[in-house]
């Protein structure tokens, strides 16, 4: 595609949309949303640059070796945050049983865990979103 | 007509009449009352703030009460990728004639 106005659109909207994107992942636990719906507008964004501006200089924004890497660590950073609650001698994936600081309510940092378990979730589905679409237009290409 | 499809005609009435009496059967939505509505939603609506420190409820359920079945939920996530990939990536190999 080579639309000159749809190129300047999504060059002026989609770092925005991206940033929003991460907001929403990092505030899934004190705002309405979640890293599940964040990480589906951060997938997006990057599949709206890829459809907009092609397959060739999408690759080279996010290559494969590094959706490959975040494709399978980020279900490994679940369960390392699930062994958390073990080396503290309590139950996998416990939060407020293991002694962790729950800091203070409504506070970026607050819910110990789960903010860091959220983050690793939302880069998890973003990560999906783009494999899928790449595998599938590379496949047709 | 088969001899075999009056049988099973009727298997399938009485499933659907089973099924429509069931329906029917159902409390009303959004009653106080409800058996869906017992001591674990309470739980969850009065001490979700205190016993996880977020502010979100629904953060709360999915990612530490819940945190075993959102585990597992992105294992699912991972496991489509990983059939998508098996089933549609095609890469050439040496020696392959292609």
């Amino acid at each position: 595609m080579t639309d000159f106005i749809l190129k300047r659109v999504a060059a002026l909207l989609l770092p925005f949309i991206q940033m929003y994107g991460l907001y929403v992942i990092l505030h899934g636990h004190v705002s309405p949303g979640g890293s599940f719906a964040g990480g589906i507008v951060v997938g997006l964004a990057f599949i709206a640059f890829t459809t907009i501006y092609g397959l060739k200089k999408g690759r080279a924004k996010i290559s494969e070796k590094a959706t490959a890497l975040v494709e399978s660590y980020g279900t490994l950073w679940y369960g390392l945050m699930g062994m958390v609650g073990v080396f503290k001698g309590a139950p996998f994936l416990a939060n407020k049983i293991a002694g962790i600081d729950l800091g203070e309510l409504g506070a970026l940092s607050s819910g110990g865990l789960i903010g860091l378990i959220g983050l690793g979730v939302g880069i998890r589905v973003s990560s999906t979103m783009i494999t899928l679409f790449f595998t599938m237009i590379e496949e047709e290409s | 007509m088969r001899l075999r499809t009056l049988p099973m005609l009727l298997i399938l009435l009485l499933v659907a009449y089973v099924v429509v009496v069931a329906v029917t059967e159902l409390p009303p939505y959004g009653i106080a009352g409800n058996p869906v509505h017992n001591q674990v939603s309470q739980r969850y609506i009065e001490s979700a703030w205190e016993e996880t420190g977020v502010l979100n409820m629904i953060t709360a359920v999915v990612l530490d009460y819940r945190a075993y079945d959102t585990m597992f939920e992105t294992i699912v996530l991972f496991t489509a990728v990983l059939a998508v990939i098996i089933t549609l990536k095609t890469t050439e190999r040496e020696g392959d004639g292609k």
